[in-house]
């Protein structure tokens, strides 16, 4: 039966970037398809009824939702030779605790819908705090896996679109911060599923700036 | 090699039930450890330094923390002939998604704790309205997973040691709002792993009132 790969999508978002590195690190052929969050599709509405948020992969037309359950069911229907999850059951539960923290404790949206200059700044050092600890993580391996780019590197990867935005729009220089992140993300750019799958960063700062000129509207 | 297999626990805490039915389920002798809260043990500090809360499951030496990553790495260790998770890596998704959504959406403390009546309302609402929609995907079913007790069944009875406790504290009949779900709590009540894992309703109320107690003395 011909396979049907379908992703609903929002280009920006960091949690649709890890559906489609993963897909691409995998080579799996995909329909990926933009919404636009103001005017959901028949299609999103129906397939993640429940959050109604995107990414939905839906495979055989069968969805499945939230970005790091997308991910797992990536590594565990495609590719078994290259899989994004260590094999051994310790090292997958680290590896699950990672990008656990990744999705409880960072959160680049704060600091561009900041408020306030005082909430922007609380904003930006929670997120350095929590970066650090990424780095102290992360060592002097090559991924935060060890040799080969996994289930973490995807996980927080995405983040990397943001810096430009972060740096020129709230003074956020992360790399100034956490030097080895950012050689780790460099790393990370010159895989193909990666540099694909992540925007311009240019791009993502006109975003910000027409969202945070949207906020100040309201 | 002799197995050592700790958990760092607080017998109100729902999220150290998961682990206390997961290992039971799959015959595993643990040695459980009750920690006090207000005076974190050393070892506690010292195997989930990032988080510092229980449950961690202590597994000849190497942490594992976050309840939903201990029952998975609890299911890929132990008792492969009894998994808890589903095989097929689209059911898989689908019970990791309904374990995510009670973590993401289920607030007991924000009903308990509530600071005004007000917040207590709408903690209220929120919750029944989670137990609805959870209801609503157990169907018609034994377990959410169909004929088998498995991940989503963990991840979600430590609640019901609660039910008296909120049900006191919002004036809310749990019976008569999710008549369905407290049917499927006392099936798997039934069940010894469940039953030796979860506190008395009673005790947990009690619990309950001396916290309160001690934030209003604060």
């Amino acid at each position: 039966m011909a396979e049907e790969v379908i992703l609903l999508d929002f280009w920006p978002s960091p949690f649709g970037m890890r559906a489609k590195i993963a897909l691409r690190e995998k080579g799996v052929d995909f329909d990926l398809r933009e919404e636009d969050l103001s005017n959901k599709s028949p299609l999103l509405l129906q397939t993640n009824p429940v959050h109604k948020k995107i990414p939905v992969l839906i495979h055989n037309g069968k969805p499945v939702c939230e970005s790091l359950i997308i991910v797992q069911y990536i590594d565990e229907t495609w590719g078994p030779e290259s899989p994004l999850l260590p094999s051994d059951p310790h090292e997958r539960a680290h590896a699950r605790f990672w990008a656990d923290y990744v999705d409880k404790k960072i959160s680049l949206g704060r600091v561009v819908r900041a408020p306030t200059e005082e909430a922007q700044e609380a904003a930006k050092e929670e997120n350095i705090q929590c970066l650090k600890m990424l780095e102290g993580e992360l060592g002097d391996k090559a991924y935060f896996g060890g040799e080969r780019f996994g289930y973490v590197d995807v996980s927080l990867i995405p983040i990397h679109s943001w810096f430009y935005a972060l740096e020129t729009l709230a003074n956020f220089n992360i790399g100034e911060e956490c030097p080895k992140l950012v050689a780790w993300a460099k790393r990370c750019m010159q895989r193909e599923s990666v540099a694909k799958s992540l925007p311009d960063p240019h791009k993502v700062y006109n975003f910000m700036l027409e969202l945070r000129k949207k906020l100040q509207a309201q | 090699m002799a197995e050592e297999v700790i958990l760092l626990d607080f017998w109100p805490s729902p999220f150290g039930m998961r682990a206390k039915i997961a290992l039971r389920e799959k015959g595993v002798d643990f040695d459980l450890r009750e920690e006090d809260l207000s005076s974190k043990s050393p070892l506690l500090l010292e195997k989930n330094p990032v988080h510092k809360k229980v449950p961690v499951l202590v597994h000849n030496g190497k942490p594992v923390c976050e309840s939903l990553i201990i029952v998975q790495y609890i299911d890929e260790t132990w008792g492969h002939e009894s998994p808890l998770l589903p095989s097929h890596p689209y059911e898989r998704a689908r019970a990791r998604f309904w374990a995510d959504y009670m973590d993401k959406k289920i607030s007991v403390g924000g009903v308990v704790w509530a600071p005004t009546g007000e917040a207590q309302e709408a903690a209220k609402k929120e919750f029944i309205e989670c137990l609805k929609v959870l209801e609503g995907e157990l169907g018609d079913k034994a377990y959410f997973g169909g004929e088998r007790f498995g991940y989503v069944d963990v991840s979600l009875i430590p609640f019901y040691s609660w039910f008296y406790a909120v049900e006191t504290s919002a004036n809310l009949s749990i019976m008569e709002e999710c008549p369905k779900l407290v049917g499927w709590a006392k099936r798997c009540m039934q069940r010894e792993s469940v039953a030796m894992s979860l506190p008395d309703q009673y005790k947990v109320y009690d619990f309950m009132l001396e916290v309160r107690k001690k934030r209003r003395a604060q």
